[in-house]
């Protein structure tokens, strides 16, 4: 059951945060409230009015709309077709499409919300994206807005920018009920905080109330939100890049020219937007992506070239940024997914076959250690939770000897209890001496775990900064903004100075000024 | 603007936007595509011009501007056209793997194409004559059965419905055609059973693929066998014991034009044939503005393409699948009539012989646009038309070889060779919901 008895009400004009963990079913409830899902029990008051909601259309007709935490933009639509679609407006049965344009200018203006009615979703970044679903919601004359994580994807600073399009918005009598997981984000913007437990209302409270109370709240017991950990004793350079350059699956240069070294015992953390060259820099090192150019080194030894499964065997652990889709396979048990990688090697088995007493052994020693909630090593692992997954794929990385541990999104969608206990192996890792690389789209993280932040911005390190570094200094390298100031204690090791032509130089870069909502992705 | 204001207002003058792309210079892959191309059309411009050149005979290709030897007509040397010709493809394919001309490549490719083509023709038709009217009417009549089957693709398949059914569809719809046209005694009654037996075949194919969310491929390989199966046992069993009765359907009229008709070489064409020739390429300007430039159009393309998206704007989206599918049916089924009440006047066995996968890779070599299945269909049409002319011919190349291009060109499609082909995002996902 996600949603198990909730009462919410929400006020004209208010901003309405709904806290909670990933997995508490806040997603449930707003699903149930637009229409896309069906309640087995209780009741919708709009107005003060019973309404039952089969589909979406039946939520826009009584004026709410939903912006999704994965959007619902058709890419290869222009932005005009996206926001029509559903409820196009036809003249003697053809589209009006001067009609379509015409209204998302006006919505557009008449809230702030700059959008390209010709533009076609899939060039836009995903700041962009996310405004032309928020446009697409008001030209549908709604009063209820609900906004699914819709800061997960934004740089600090577009975030400010959405918090100020939601104050607006409330200004204007519409109400806003505001999902997140981000205690400050709600602190700031919420007029009103409902957090959920377990598919349960918690508590109700005003936005007065202290984060650690809020973060208690929403895990149901008091928790630590600090990363403690022992000065780094760096030592050799374990992981050298150097020139890298890789394109993406489109064939559009993702990362762009990087250089960097990791060094035993040391965590380097790289921070950046979602689809700034992350993914496609540590899939070039895992062999997974052919790189273009450049050279990567594991201790001196070259891995272009390799095969994955040589990578992984020469003492590399990789935790892949998508869980469910490269981390385990689902319909495997927890014991199988915990030897995926040495299912051929004693003790586990051979070219031949299997070892299945070895295996079981091994997993249930995993399974304690590493401290999976299952109810038994041959459960298959979809029956996991997301972060007893992701503790089944770091018990197997770490399973064996390392010089190079890789995480990226090592705590996507995983409870608050599992991220305090995967960081933990994750900095006890690096005090055993390996290096560390860990990506993360969460500035906290990130600044959390790393010895060295690496901030990456379209395919390059803009610069490495110290931990310590202020917030807002590391937002605005993530907007791709680089401050002469800020340089002296942080040598920025971007890539090729020679090419850092000035900026503004060609069609495809942003007007400054507003450029900064546009210039988080792609 | 709250965002200018916002990021104008920062505290530091000296912030400049880093880094903008100027990608750093990676080495630029030398054999991209249009390198690649140019190899291919350079290698066959080569074959053209080396292989056939010496086998022509150095006598006159007549092409005659009529429907036989009379009349008219482009006179060529033989072997100097099979050489020419030959050579236009190598140095077409010359500036191709040169890497100039860019913003023309298709128009450089399909150029280099043609050479190859027109060098081939000159060899075969040396000594002889090729009546080009008879060949462009025979290539559009051919085509016919292959566009209504692509077009009935386009429309499943645009909205996520994948269509390897048609051949069966158009075994249903020619033996419905035959049957009740010969029962009823009228075309026309003929030509609408046939569109009802699309529509049978579409029905289970929706219902499975729709509703209860079976692998399309699947159900679409055993409606093909089951519609083979049936139409068959109902050959045996009924027309072959009364043909009279059963299986001796009038044919469809030929319509003339006034006036339309008497326009050289493309009136004959055009304006002297059949109803179905015309339903076919109207149907391909109509459901090409539909697609583009109606609500259904743009819904059924969100429903191909994101059906989530379409589902939370408040489309239905099964719904929606459900009709493409079923109109596609009839309009599959009336293709499937083009064999008993066009061509042949009978029903017989499997004789619809692969068409509907002809039809498939016309689609697919289309790039799912209905004008994109037009040219691929005639372009089919022409292959199967000229192996009939080959064999007639006495040529020395055996005709199969023609018969295998339509499955050649599509492995080329699909394998990205030319072009990208991008198929819509969620063709053969069943919706749902979550």
């Amino acid at each position: 059951m996600a949603n198990d008895h909730i009462d919410l009400t929400v006020e004209p004009g208010e901003v309405h945060a709904l806290l909670g963990e990933n997995g508490a079913g806040k997603s449930t409830l707003m699903n149930q409230l637009y229409g896309l899902l069906q309640p087995d029990e209780g009741e919708v008051l709009v107005d003060g009015v019973a309404r039952t909601f089969r589909s979406p259309r039946d939520a826009i007709a009584a004026g709410i709309g939903m912006v999704h935490q994965h959007f619902m933009l058709v890419p290869v639509f222009t932005v005009a077709e996206n926001i029509a679609l559903g409820a196009e407006k036809a003249r003697a049965g053809f589209l009006d499409r001067r009609r379509a344009r015409r209204e998302v200018l006006e919505v557009s203006e008449r809230y702030g919300l700059p959008v390209d009615p010709d533009a076609l979703v899939e060039n836009l970044p995903v700041g962009a994206q996310q405004r032309v679903e928020i446009v697409k919601a008001l030209t549908r004359d709604v009063d209820l807005l609900i906004l699914d994580e819709p800061t997960a994807v934004l740089t600090p600073q577009e975030t400010g920018e959405l918090l100020e399009v939601m104050r607006g918005l409330a200004a204007a009598g519409k109400s806003i009920v505001f999902i997140t997981h981000k205690l400050k984000e709600v602190k700031e913007i919420a007029d009103r905080i409902t957090v959920i437990r377990r598919g349960r209302t918690v508590s109700s409270v005003p936005p007065e109330t202290p984060e650690e109370e809020l973060a208690s709240l929403m895990v149901g017991r008091a928790v630590n939100l600090e990363i403690t950990k022992a000065p780094a004793e760096p030592g050799r350079e374990v992981l050298k890049i150097s020139g890298l350059i890789v394109d993406d699956d489109r064939g559009v240069r993702a990362v762009d020219g990087v250089d960097l070294v990791v060094r035993a015992g040391e965590v380097l953390g790289v921070a950046g937007v979602q689809g700034n060259g992350q993914t496609e820099l540590v899939e070039a090192v895992m062999g997974l992506r052919e790189p273009r150019a450049g050279t990567i080194q594991v201790d001196n030894e070259d891995l272009i070239g390799m095969t994955t499964k040589h990578i992984l065997r020469s003492g590399v652990g990789y935790v892949p940024e998508d869980r469910s889709h490269d981390g385990v396979v689902k319909e495997f048990t927890v014991a199988e997914n915990l030897v995926l990688d040495q299912y051929d090697r004693a003790p586990y088995g051979n070219a031949w076959r299997l070892n299945p007493a070895a295996v079981a052994t091994a997993a249930r020693e995993r399974v304690e250690q590493f401290d999976i909630r299952t109810s038994s090593p041959d459960a298959t692992v979809s029956t996991l939770s997301g972060g007893n997954q992701q503790k089944v794929v770091v018990a197997r990385e770490l399973s064996r000897p390392l010089r190079l541990f890789i995480a990226a999104q090592p705590t996507r969608g995983v409870d608050v209890g599992s991220i305090e206990f995967i960081h933990g192996r994750i900095v006890r890792e690096r005090d055993v001496g390996t290096a560390v690389l860990v990506v993360s789209s969460e500035l906290d993280e990130v600044a959390g775990l790393a010895d060295r932040i690496a901030v990456m911005y379209r395919g390059r390190i803009l610069a490495i900064v110290s931990p310590d570094t202020p917030r807002e200094e590391i937002g605005l390298l993530m907007a791709g903004i680089t401050e002469p100031t800020a340089a002296p204690a942080t040598p920025a090791d971007g890539g090729d100075p020679a090419s850092e032509g000035p900026a503004g130089d060609d069609a495809d870069d942003d007007v400054d000024g507003h450029g900064v909502a546009e210039k988080g992705i792609k | 603007m709250s965002t200018t204001e916002q990021s104008e207002s920062q505290p530091s003058p000296t912030t400049a936007t880093a880094a903008n792309p100027t990608p750093t210079t990676a080495p630029a892959r030398f054999w991209d595509r249009q390198r690649r191309l140019g190899v291919g059309v350079v290698l066959i411009g080569l074959i053209a011009t080396v292989v056939f050149g010496p086998l022509a005979p150095s006598k006159t290709a007549r092409f005659t501007l009529s429907e036989d030897a009379a009349g008219a007509a482009l006179s060529i040397n033989g072997q100097l056209g099979t050489i020419l010709f030959g050579l236009v493809a190598v140095v077409a394919g010359g500036v191709l793997l040169a890497g100039l001309a860019r913003r023309f490549q298709t128009t450089v490719l399909s150029l280099g194409i043609l050479g190859f083509v027109l060098s081939f023709l000159c060899w075969q038709v040396a000594g002889k004559f090729l009546p080009l009217v008879d060949t462009a009417s025979g290539t559009l009549q051919l085509a016919v059965p292959l566009v209504l089957g692509a077009l009935a693709g386009v429309l499943g398949e645009r909205s996520g419905v994948v269509n390897v059914a048609i051949e069966g569809q158009f075994l249903m719809g020619a033996f419905g055609a035959a049957l009740v046209g010969t029962m009823a005694t009228s075309v026309w009654l003929g030509l609408f059973s046939a569109a009802i037996g699309g529509v049978l075949i579409a029905a289970i194919l929706a219902v499975l693929a729709i509703r209860y969310l079976v692998d399309q491929v699947v159900v679409g390989i055993v409606l093909n066998l089951l519609a083979l199966g049936m139409t068959g046992f109902l050959y045996e069993r009924l027309m072959q014991t009364d043909a009279q009765s059963y299986n001796q359907p009038p044919r469809m009229p030929e319509w003339r034009i006034p006036g339309l008709a008497d326009i050289p070489v493309v009136g004959p064409v055009l304006f002297d044939t059949n109803l179905l020739v015309w339903l076919a390429l109207i149907l391909v300007f109509v459901i090409h503005f539909a697609l583009t430039r109606t609500r259904w159009g743009l819904r059924t393309r969100a429903v191909g393409e994101h059906p989530t998206a379409a589902d939370t704007v408040g489309i239905r989206v099964r719904g929606l699948r459900y009709l493409n599918v079923l109109l596609g049916g009839v309009i599959a089924g009336a293709g499937g009539a083009y064999f008993t009440l066009v061509a042949t006047g009978s029903f017989n066995k499997n004789m619809t012989a692969g068409a509907g996968f002809i039809a498939l890779a016309a689609l697919i070599f289309g790039r799912w646009t209905p004008f994109g299945a037009l040219g691929a269909a005639l372009f089919f049409g022409f292959a199967q038309k000229l192996a009939t002319y080959l064999s007639v011919a006495g040529s020395s190349v055996p005709s199969q070889f023609l018969n295998m291009l339509p499955y050649l060109a599509t492995i080329i499609a699909v394998a990205g060779l030319v072009g990208r082909v991008r198929a819509p995002a969620a063709d053969g996902q069943p919706y749902i919901k979550s």
